[in-house]
């Protein structure tokens, strides 16, 4: 990492000295030019600071007393004369000098600027060139570049005129006039001396050593041995120094580059897909050429776009200090995938949003260590930032280990301030809650809490974040943290993908959110997909898989040749992942991995997250891309419920998000296991048989001075699963049910109903894990909970299916007229 | 005839369209097009046209004009909007012409439905009325997907 830092450090560092080359020669001309004078101080200051930073003294002294005198030159306290730019270039040839140094053998080498120090701080002064008593010593010219000295004699007029103007300012620099004008003609004349020393220097090619030799005769003999050294692996390395072997390209080029190459590889694909079917070695052989060389274009130009992360997470850990410090709080900060790539003008864009997030986690997500200890966390509270690429898109994870989002605060301030009814907040789930905070007007609101600050500009982070296409979300755990996810597209980007078919339709599915393939054939009895109630899933290795049907989610009609087929033969089951939960998506048939270009879909067409965009294929026809992530969100695999990993292999680190709900599980009829959370419920109670009395048709019970409409669950849940005859039977067998039943009490519109199961089994606080969406009704998901497949049923549901609690209300109505 | 347009004429049912020329980068015989799936009603499909992907917006539909007929091809109308480029498919394609602004007329207040807020309105040619396109509005298509059939 530091490797790094300090290469880009020579690289800027020597275009920085090239241009103060230019700019000091330009200034002597117009010394009084501000902008450039400022541009000098500037590069000679970023050069002092970035050295400061990396440990490299020596070079830090001279930068040091360089800009000393530059910002007296900035400040016009001093009028730029030839001493003085011979002053300041010398300093640059040391700078430069020692960066070489700095590429070879990784520090500056044993020198002694004592006299370049001296002498600058002397100039800065007033002072001459030279020290006092000495003659213009020859050893002045040469360390000027040749043209350098012959300004130096055109410029002298102006010269001796600004010095005039000066005398006026400050009294002393009258009695350095005229010296610093003998030194000017002194040097004069030891260029021609010395001008061939400097040729033969230069001929000799020995670039930075010979140089200061020349420069500071005096001290010849002192470096000799190390300098000789330097100058031969400076020599040696100067083919390729960091500041030869790389260059700025404009980005727009680049852009340009990508787009051929993508346009390439697309006929390259034609190509391809034309050559496997020819059998003719003389078009075969060039054309696997071709694709092993696009490949290796393709790499590269996308290389070139690419940044890591860690760029702009590399300032974060200090961001999280400065912050910590001043709200008092102990705040540590993990980073991981930090060599997660993006390309680069999105790491531009995000570079604000996320340092708002972090700022916000640090400042509003963790709380006190006081608070921390009491609520029996570590005192430190810890930030993490994690990256990684999922779904053809960047994942970048932001969260903090603090008290959580407050939903009810929440809610309550959207109401307050206007942005959406009671009715409407009361029926948001809570995933949708927790995103409020991201409504614009929202985040202002005021600071007094700890939950409204904590939307402070964060409605400009997801608008930042949206402009580039990304999405943010945000998740929260009361007591346990918060974290928020963005998501940022790669739309610039070639990525392999699989082709599958649905109907006669193509689509592709980005690698990287598969995860395997499975062909699941034979005896439908035996095929290993499985039903809960009408959901179909799939037992791969132990784990239940919910699954989807791509032609059912996208409306396809089912190709006539392949209806029958779907049922009884083969089906292709493409196992994905997305948002961490893996689902099995049924395809008609699997085809062929193919590098695809991704182009963005039509705007028009932006409102179907099914598909991430669109790809030409190498038989020239146009194929969707799937948006695994909105296919899950539509077939419902992802629920508004937080959900939990599945599979083990991204579980690391992720524990402090994992929500648990509490379910109260029982059996329901035909011994079916079901649950309902238990916040939905107000008591359990067990009543003997005989208090059930019978209201009109109804079953009711007296129950704390009321009456209590029963619901059976048996009678509302079979309907859908048994024929007339059968039922009957059951209803039976209900009405001579043993002698207690179990009564769950809910609370439904405001009255108390008591629902009927028939064995309540545990309570049980699990994470709902491995979810399918329910087709029927009175279910919301089937999950896994304590390892078995559990219905979640939906209470609302089923309390209002049920005709005797239609009949209640209505009677209340009436008697309420 | 001071200030002329020149318009790209085409058929649908019987009508007469007419489109600003300068919104028109081409005119192509029916291209393939790949259907997508819960895409709007009148987004027909998307077409590779020479490396782009270009939408494809069914006039008809679009209009709230009666299906075309499966055995009659479309032909497409490349307009340029804003940075992209939007197929318009249309039943046939007519001449271009050129017309002076002292033909126009605004629509008719009694005209209603998606042809009302489609068109700019009419050019009175010697035989017939030609409707103007708002090029924008007729690359404008629903974000929601539109089941209902035509009106009438």
């Amino acid at each position: 990492m530091s490797d790094e830092i300090v290469r880009e450090f020579l690289v800027e560092g020597n275009e920085n000295l090239d241009t103060l080359d230019r700019e000091l020669v330009q200034l002597e001309k117009d010394p009084q030019n501000r902008a450039t004078l400022a541009s000098v101080f500037r590069t000679i200051h970023t050069i002092k600071g970035t050295c400061g930073f990396l440990g490299f003294t020596k070079l830090e002294a001279v930068a040091h007393v360089g800009e000393n005198l530059l910002s007296r030159l900035r400040d016009l306290e001093l009028l730029l004369n030839p001493d003085i730019t011979t002053a300041l270039l010398r300093m640059v040839d040391a700078v430069r000098q020692m960066m070489q140094s700095i590429e070879a053998i990784g520090n500056e080498g044993e020198r002694n600027d004592e006299a370049l120090i001296k002498m600058l701080t002397r100039v800065q002064q007033g002072g001459s060139l030279e020290e006092a008593p000495a003659p213009a010593s020859p050893s002045a010219a040469p360390s000027t570049p040749p043209a350098a000295p012959t300004k130096h004699a055109k410029s002298a007029p102006p010269t001796a005129e600004a010095t005039v103007e000066n005398k006026h300012a400050h009294a002393p620099n009258l009695a350095e006039a005229l010296p610093q004008q003998d030194a000017a003609a002194a040097g004069d004349g030891a260029v021609n001396a010395k001008r061939k020393a400097k040729k033969d220097a230069k001929e000799a090619k020995v670039v930075p050593v010979e140089a200061e030799k020349v420069m500071h005769p005096e001290e010849n003999e002192a470096p000799q041995p190390q300098a000789a050294k330097s100058a031969g692996a400076g020599e040696g390395a100067s083919r390729g120094s960091v500041g030869d072997s790389s260059i700025r390209v404009d980005v727009v080029l680049l852009d340009k580059l990508m787009n051929l190459v993508g346009e390439l590889v697309l006929a390259r694909n034609q190509v391809l897909q034309f050559s496997n079917l020819a059998e003719d070695p003389a078009i075969v052989a060039p054309s696997q050429r071709l694709n092993l060389i696009t490949t290796e274009l393709q790499e590269g130009v996308m290389k070139t776009r690419m940044q890591p992360i860690g760029n702009i997470w590399s300032k974060f850990p200090r961001t999280v200090r400065d912050v910590a410090m001043t709200c008092g709080k102990q705040v540590r900060i993990e980073m991981f995938g930090q060599e997660t790539e993006l390309d680069k003008t999105i790491i531009e864009a995000i570079k604000d949003p996320l340092t708002h997030l972090v700022r916000n986690s640090v400042d509003h997500g963790i709380e006190r260590p006081e608070a921390r200890v009491a609520a029996g966390k570590h005192a430190e509270g810890c930030v993490t930032l994690r990256a990684y690429h999922e779904g053809g898109q960047v994942n970048i994870e932001i969260s903090d280990d603090g008290a959580g989002l407050d939903q009810e605060k929440i809610r309550r301030k959207a109401v307050e301030r206007g942005l959406l009814t009671a009715e409407k907040a009361a029926q948001l789930s809570e995933r949708e809650i927790l995103n409020l905070i991201f409504l614009p007007g929202f985040s202002t609101a005021d600071k007094i809490t700890n939950v409204s600050g904590r939307g402070v500009g964060m409605d400009v982070v997801k608008t930042n974040i949206e402009k580039i296409g990304g999405t943010v979300d945000v998740q929260s755990t009361p007591g346990v943290g918060t974290t928020v996810k963005t998501k940022i597209p790669l739309t610039l980007a070639i990525i392999p993908g699989l082709v599958v078919r649905s109907g006669d339709k193509r689509f592709v599915i980005p690698q990287v959110s598969l995860i395997e393939l499975v062909r699941i054939d034979g005896d439908p009895t035996r095929t290993g997909i499985e039903m809960v109630h009408g959901v179909p899933v799939y037992r791969l290795r132990g784990r239940l898989l919910p699954l989807v049907y791509l032609n059912r989610e996208l409306k396809i009609e089912e190709s006539t040749t392949d209806g029958a087929g779907k049922q009884e033969g083969v089906n292709n089951m493409v196992v994905l992942q997305a948002d961490g939960r893996q689902f099995g998506l049924i395809v008609d048939e699997i085809r062929d991995t193919e590098e695809i270009v991704v182009k963005p879909l039509d705007r028009r067409l932006k409102g179907l997250k099914t598909f991430a965009g669109a790809t030409i294929m190498g038989d020239g026809m146009v194929a969707l891309i799937l948006d695994v992530l909105g296919l899950a969100q539509r077939a419902s695999i992802i629920s508004e419920t937080h959900d939990r990993e599945a599979s083990g292999a991204t579980v690391e680190g992720k524990e402090e998000g994992i929500e648990k709900q509490t379910f109260l599980v029982f059996a329901g009829p035909d011994d079916a296991r079901m649950a309902v959370p238990l916040g939905a419920l107000a008591r359990l109670e067990v009543f003997p048989a005989a208090l059930v009395e019978k209201s009109g048709t109804e079953s009711v019970i007296q129950y704390r001075g009321k009456i209590l409409p029963l619901v059976f669950l048996k009678a509302v849940m079979q309907e859908r699963r048994y024929d007339e005859r059968h039922l009957k039977a059951l209803k039976a067998e209900a009405e001579a049910a043993a002698d207690a039943i179990q009564v769950l009490v809910c609370n439904h519109e405001g009255h108390a109903v008591g629902l009927v199961v028939e064995r309540i089994v545990d309570i049980i606080e699990d994470r709902a894990d491995v979810k399918s969406a329910a087709t029927r009704t009175g279910v919301q998901y089937a999950a896994v909970i304590q390892e078995r497949v559990t219905e979640i049923l939906n209470l609302e549901v089923i309390l209002s299916s049920a005709p005797v609690v239609r009949q209640q209300v209505e009677e209340h109505v009436k008697v309420g007229d | 005839m001071a200030n002329t347009q020149q318009f790209c004429t085409f058929y649908l049912e019987n009508y007469f369209f007419g489109i600003e020329l300068l919104n028109v980068q081409e005119v192509l015989l029916q291209l393939e097009l790949t259907e997508v799936p819960l895409a709007p009603y009148a987004v027909r499909g998307l077409m590779n046209l020479r490396g782009q992907i270009v939408i494809a917006v069914d006039l008809r539909r679009q209009l709230g004009l009666l299906e075309r007929p499966a055995d009659k091809p479309a032909m497409n109308v490349i307009v340029r909007t804003g940075e992209d480029a939007v197929s318009l498919l249309v039943d046939e394609i007519g001449d271009v012409v050129e017309v002076g602004e002292d033909t126009f007329e605004p629509p008719p207040e009694t005209l209603r439905g998606k042809v009302r807020s489609a068109i700019l309105g009419v050019h009175k040619l010697e035989k017939q009325l030609m409707h103007v396109l708002d090029t924008e509005r007729a690359c404008t298509v629903e974000e929601r997907p539109v089941v209902a059939p035509p009106e009438h």
